[in-house]
């Protein structure tokens, strides 16, 4: 079991056990029909098949269970799941005997510890489950709720239909783990704004991928759409306009959303560059150029010599220190020179940084603990060198700039990425919490958003959460083809990998 | 010539005055004032002149008042107004339309006219056109010139308009076989296509990946060719459906079963159709093109093509006739026996050309037309004068600029595609490169650019189904539209790129998800369902 990043990150007991016994190489064993996406740490099936009937299988929580019908993590991804796995077919009720013994009638779920069933999901969230398919129980067992959202939904991946069409699983016995603790996806609503809606169909889909953090890069230089409860102006002049603003409640529905999905969001108030939209709503916060000796009208990067610009600083981070309930904001700091101050300043809020890596380039020293976003491509992996060197954790995002597109079939090169190959000591390596496939908006919207990022997002998924020996190209492809269907058919518009067709097609 | 230069960047100042003026393609010829009109949705009416051709029951435009009504206006009601009520000289009430021609019942066709006046002023709000067609033209022109006030008035200004297309086969092109596209996704591109002012429908229908079209005469093709014979097929009822919808919007459908090369699908559903390759002195199991030298592979293709000309009320079909392996035709002793009998030597060329020949005597007795690819061309077979040729590859054999100078030359006439394969993207704004393409920049005289009959926006399937057709297709073909409609001289990119985010997010209004061109936004934004 490979264990990630900050030093308090620790797998818990027993399950620690369990997987440090099953982890070494993921086997999988009569492999039969798997279109498991991303691939669990370990697999063992058998050629024994269970059979369910919408009207006659439930969810449930084990006697023995920290978690009971209280808990709203696991009663509404019951009620998803169960959606998911039957589909248009629910209604169908006149089910064809199933013989007990071949029957699978209910998934039992087991929390083992304190579930964390009203917490948010955290950098150090277990995520780890086992799950046991047979008949007529089978049984889902994690730490927390984290776990079990994500042994869910590789539950709902086993079970297919059969040339009769009956709801079928193999027996199974599943130990799982992620590889890194942070895998994110980017999105940018300043260039673009996305509606809501769109952001919550993202969050379905990524954890359907088994995504954790949404890093959603709020604001930038074309907008403002943030709107904040301290400076409302920002939002008012900032904005494209009136109907292009997330409002509290807005911003409240996604966090809410996503905590349901086990999903963090992360987010970034990117300054002092990038930041044209803010002077619209924020008086003298800009620093007016000059041309000779006269301002030129335009305006730069926020301006460090007023005193003005710390108080209001100041006020909105803590705002948004409270908005954002995670322990993480981003800074952002990328492409212009970042003024430390401001990473005292959170942590004075009793929060964590991350920084893009021009702030660790240009400063190199930040405080301890502090995480650096790896964006540039030109020699990434020497980036990650000197970064771990230096004892700073890493995200990586240089090589899943996802908003760049080729003809083709780019996610092969995504899925091939080593996020451990550089020269570094094992404890380096364990500075790389994680990675986030980035979707920037300068030619993205609602319109070619969902398309343009799944299933080549997929790949970034799986290499992040699947054990690193798990490379093998056909059958990722096999794997992941099949996988863009069953999004399709969940209603994500994920685009084709290359010819072929699903037996639901989407029509969006 | 210079003279109408300067008159014509003038109009084109002018324009910019108003701000009615974001037409997508851009016309031949505007003028456009400040002075505007107020239309009230409630009781505004499209009508017929009393002098027109054309009169209610005319489908084509019975139809299309229905469409432009909804579009612009939505649901609102019409409700006759009182007689008794004020007519006021700055509202509009009406546009009539005076067809010259009779002919609602047709179908457009390659020599259809498609010019058209339209008329705004204090007299008049007319539209004039010599058929249909060039009234559905003029009525999407209209469409475009209505805006709303931020209190959601509507004007339309006071406006004059001379217009006609630049060339008369400005056609996109999908691909139904690598992926199925549902109907409703193909119906929905021929809306998008009449907002562009496209005509042309090409239907790459089959292809190795599948065989979708449900054939009368031979079911077994779609039964063994399709992705899924029950739900991956368009079935007779669908494809009128097709042919009619596009009709309706004065769009050509121009269905292309390419022969003898991308023919795998074709293979289960008639035995002994595709030629068996060999490795060695044994038949490998997999198959080549179509097999050229059985006369059984003749007598289905007349048959078959039997069928597709009467399905198919467009005078041209497509045939294809593109990338032809010779590795399996090489490989097989019935065929090298075959070329021996005819004399071919080694060279394929002459038995493509024989298969071809063949084909096109076959779809010329049924009185069609017919379209190839290049490579046709480029294999000097032999075809008829009156043939056909699409211009697909960029550089090979030669820069298609050269291309079609010899195409030409030969005297044949010629579609441009090569440079707008719409399924290639990159990151950024390509469209700026494929709106700056000017299909006439070859050397050859003025009766060689006579023969460049327009272009083709293509969408190949290989990479693209209905998950991401649309976003991958809008606005990006809307470039290509302009370039085969406007005026040579409108390429101006930062005026078109105005008008063309202008009209991408028109596009959004009516429920088009196109993407966008670079940051900003609309105010309607595509909403998720």
């Amino acid at each position: 079991m490979e264990q990630r990043g900050l030093a308090r990150l620790r797998l818990p007991g027993l399950l620690a056990l369990l997987a440090a016994l099953a982890a070494r190489t993921p086997r999988v064993s009569a492999s039969g029909d798997l279109n498991l996406w991303p691939l669990p740490v370990s697999l063992k099936t058998t050629p024994r098949l269970f059979y369910l009937s919408p009207g006659n299988f439930f969810f449930g929580h084990s006697p023995t269970s920290k978690a009971g019908p209280s808990c709203a993590v696991l009663q509404e991804a019951f009620r998803r799941y169960y959606d998911y796995i039957f589909g248009f077919y629910k209604w169908h009720h006149g089910h064809n005997k199933i013989p007990s013994e071949m029957e699978l009638q209910k998934l039992e779920v087991s929390v083992i510890m304190d579930p964390e069933c009203d917490s948010f999901p955290s950098i150090t969230s277990d995520e780890s489950y086992t799950l046991l398919v047979k008949g007529p129980v089978a049984t889902l067992t994690a730490n927390r709720v984290w776990g079990v959202l994500r042994g869910l939904e590789t539950f709902s991946q086993l079970i297919y239909q059969d040339s009769y069409g009956t709801f079928t699983a193999n027996e199974s016995n599943i130990v799982d783990s992620p590889r890194f603790p942070h895998r994110g996806i980017l999105i940018d609503t300043s260039r673009h704004f996305l509606p809501v809606k769109t952001i919550l169909k993202t969050l379905d889909a990524m954890a359907f991928n088994k995504f954790n953090v949404l890093h959603w890069h709020i604001v930038d230089d074309q907008s403002f759409p943030y709107q904040s409860i301290s400076f409302p102006e920002l939002s008012n002049k900032g904005s494209y306009s009136l109907s292009h603003v997330y409002t509290p409640n807005d911003v409240r529905t996604v966090i809410e959303y996503a905590r349901l999905r086990g999903i963090r969001v992360l987010p970034e108030f990117d300054s002092p560059g990038h930041t044209e939209s803010w002077g619209k709503g924020q008086k003298d916060l800009l620093t007016p150029c000059y041309h000779a000796r006269e301002p030129s009208g335009t305006f730069g990067p926020i301006n460090p010599i007023l005193n003005s610009t710390y108080s209001f600083l100041s006020k909105l981070f803590k705002e948004i220190s409270t908005v954002f309930p995670d322990e993480f904001i981003h800074l952002g700091g990328d492409e212009v020179n970042f003024n430390c101050w401001v990473l005292d300043m959170i942590s004075t809020m009793k929060k964590r940084s991350i920084v893009w890596q021009e702030v660790y380039d240009d400063e190199g020293k930040l405080l301890p603990g502090t995480v650096v976003q790896v964006w540039k491509m030109g020699d990434f992996y020497k980036e990650l060198e000197n970064i771990t060197a230096a004892g700073f954790p890493v995200i990586i995002s240089a090589p899943w700039y996802l908003d760049v597109i080729n003809y083709g079939q780019d996610w092969r090169q995504y899925y091939s990425v080593k996020p451990l190959n550089f020269a570094g000591t094992p404890e380096q390596k364990q500075l790389v919490i994680g990675g986030e496939a980035c979707i920037w908006g300068e030619y993205v919207d609602a319109t070619n958003l969902t398309p343009r990022l799944w299933p080549r997002a997929s790949a970034v998924g799986e290499r992040l959460w699947s054990p690193q020996e798990v490379t093998d190209l056909d059958d990722a492809y096999r794997r992941l083809t099949r996988h863009r269907c069953r999004m399709v058919r969940r209603g994500i518009a994920a685009q084709p990998l290359f010819t072929g067709y699903c037996e639901h097609e989407g029509r969006m | 010539m210079a003279g109408s230069t300067l008159r014509f960047s003038l109009l084109l100042a002018a324009a910019f005055a108003g701000r009615a003026t974001a037409l997508w393609p851009w016309p031949q010829y505007i003028q456009t004032s400040e002075l505007r009109y107020t239309i009230f949705p409630q009781s505004f009416q499209f009508q017929y002149h009393l002098s027109s051709a054309a009169q209610v029951g005319c489908s084509v435009l019975d139809e299309a008042f229905q469409r432009y009504r909804d579009l612009l206006f939505g649901s609102v009601a019409f409700r006759f107004p009182h007689p008794i009520e004020k007519r006021h000289t700055s509202e509009k009430n009406s546009l009539v339309v005076l067809v010259v021609t009779p002919g609602c019942d047709q179908f457009p066709s390659l020599g259809s006219v498609e010019n058209y006046t339209l008329t705004i002023n204090d007299e008049q709000s007319l539209l004039l056109s010599e058929t249909v067609w060039g009234a559905l033209r003029g009525l999407e022109t209209f469409s475009q010139l209505i805006w709303r006030s931020p209190e959601g008035t509507f004007y339309v200004n006071k406006t004059d308009i001379e217009d006609f297309p630049r060339f008369p086969h400005r056609g996109l092109l999908l691909d139904t076989s690598r992926h199925y596209l549902p109907l409703a996704s193909i119906l929905d591109t021929l809306d998008v296509m009449a907002y562009n002012k496209f005509n042309v429908f090409h239907w790459h229908l089959v292809d190795d990946s599948s065989f979708p079209y449900e054939s009368f005469t031979f079911p077994e093709l779609t039964k063994k060719g399709s992705y899924n014979p029950a739900t991956h097929i368009y079935t007779a009822q669908d494809v009128k459906e097709v042919i009619e919808y596009a009709r309706l919007r004065g769009i050509r459908v121009l269905a292309e079963f390419d022969t003898p090369g991308h023919t795998l699908s074709w293979g289960p559903g008639v035995p002994g159709l595709l030629t068996p390759c060999y490795s060695g002195s044994h038949p490998s199991g997999t198959f080549g093109p179509v097999n050229p030298a059985l006369n059984n592979t003749y007598e289905f293709m007349s048959t078959f093509f039997l069928e597709i000309s009467t399905v198919f009320p467009d005078f041209y079909l497509h045939l294809g006739g593109d990338e032809v392996d010779f590795t399996c035709w090489k490989s097989n002793p019935d065929i090298q026996a075959f070329m021996k009998k005819k004399g071919f030597g080694d060279d394929f060329k002459k038995l493509e050309s024989f298969y071809i020949q063949t084909l096109l005597d076959i779809v010329s007795a049924y009185g069609k037309g017919y379209v190839v690819w290049q490579e046709v061309f480029d294999n000097k077979v032999k075809v008829r004068p009156d043939t056909i040729i699409q211009v697909w590859r960029e550089e090979i054999p030669v820069k298609y600029v050269k291309e079609l100078a010899l195409v030409t030359r030969a005297g044949f006439r010629a579609l441009l595609s090569a440079p707008w394969y719409l399924n290639h993207i990159t990151y950024g704004p390509d469209w700026k490169e494929i709106y700056l393409v000017e299909p006439l920049a070859f050397e050859g005289s003025p009766e060689q650019k006579a023969l460049v009959i327009g272009g083709e926006a293509c969408m190949w399937g290989e990479y693209v189904d209905s998950t991401n057709l649309v976003p991958r297709l809008w606005p990006r073909a809307g470039a290509v539209a302009e370039r085969l409609w406007s005026n040579k001289m409108v390429s101006n990119l930062d005026f078109a790129f105005k008008r063309l985010a202008h009209f991408r997010c028109e596009l959004l209004r009516r429920g088009v998800q196109a993407q966008p061109l670079s940051v900003g936004y609309c105010d309607m934004e595509f909403e998720q369902t």
